[in-house]
């Protein structure tokens, strides 16, 4: 006896044996440590407040610092560990655009450091300054009509 | 301690639940949607940056403080303002100017970080 399936039931059987990707799990560690990252990022803008920084220069000091923890930490192998258990939670914060640098700086060094640090750093980062900074001419450019 | 005292204790529980709703949103983009990391971080900084043209997202800031800045869509926010200041002082050519500018110290610090990280690391053979 021939035992057919129709694709529907494969998919059904699929879905069945896949494991479950436990989104409620990942959506909540995603929200504490993405939260906890910018409450540090809340302190740090006090402490600017609180020795009279410049609102602007207080932002970019938050930004600054960040950075830094994040590559220090990506540096020690230690930020993957976090990213793999909080997905988007350390993503989304600007310490994953600083991870997005730093991870394939350092995997690429073997390549050189011209076109394996210098080139490969951007393969995330890129599109992302791309976009972004794309998206602010456009904007400047509209706003000079008005 | 006079910086203790100083903190505003409502702001920073706003900071970080709005903080971890955005990273509810990339985690649900990333789990619900065949989207790559690269593409959800474009999604943030592109929507921050449209938000930010239209004013929004400064009421955003205003509510949360960093947990309106630190996301990647803060980042998209702080390219369109600069944008418009720009253009506000120096005219057209502003657009060309304000956004880079204004993210200077960000992008500065990413890439110089980055560069150093991978002069000291020895980084162990990962595979995904």
């Amino acid at each position: 006896m021939e035992n057919k399936i129709t694709p529907q039931e494969y998919e059904e059987y699929v879905e069945k044996k896949s494991p479950n990707s436990p989104i409620l799990k990942n959506c909540f560690n995603a929200f504490w440590v993405g939260g906890l990252i910018c409450t540090i990022g809340q302190f740090i803008l006090e402490y600017c407040k609180y020795i009279n920084l410049d609102t602007q220069i207080s932002y970019t000091v938050v930004s600054v610092v960040l950075i830094f923890l994040s590559a220090f930490l990506t540096a020690l192998n230690i930020f993957n560990k976090i990213g793999k258990f909080a997905g988007a939670g350390s993503l989304v914060p600007i310490t994953g655009f600083a991870n997005s640098i730093v991870s394939p700086a350092m995997e690429y060094k073997s390549e050189g450091y011209v076109l394996g640090v210098g080139a490969k750093m951007f393969t995330v980062a890129g599109p992302v300054l791309v976009y972004g900074i794309s998206t602010s001419v456009i904007v400047g450019i509209i706003y000079s009509f008005f | 301690m006079d910086f203790i005292n100083s903190i505003d204790w409502s702001l920073v529980l706003k900071c970080f639940i709005t903080g971890g709703l955005m990273c509810i949103i990339g985690q649900i983009l990333i789990d619900k949607t065949k989207l790559t990391p690269a593409r959800v971080l474009v999604i943030f900084v592109t929507t921050g940056g449209i938000l930010g043209a239209l004013g929004i997202y400064q009421h955003l800031i205003d509510f949360a403080g960093a947990g309106a800045t630190v996301p990647l869509t803060g980042f998209g926010n702080l390219l369109a303002k600069g944008a418009i200041q720009e253009v506000q002082t120096n005219g057209l050519i502003g657009a060309f100017i304000g956004g880079t500018k204004a993210a200077a110290g960000g992008i500065a610090a990413a890439i110089f970080f980055g560069y150093i990280a991978s002069l000291i690391s020895k980084p162990k053979i990962k595979k995904q």
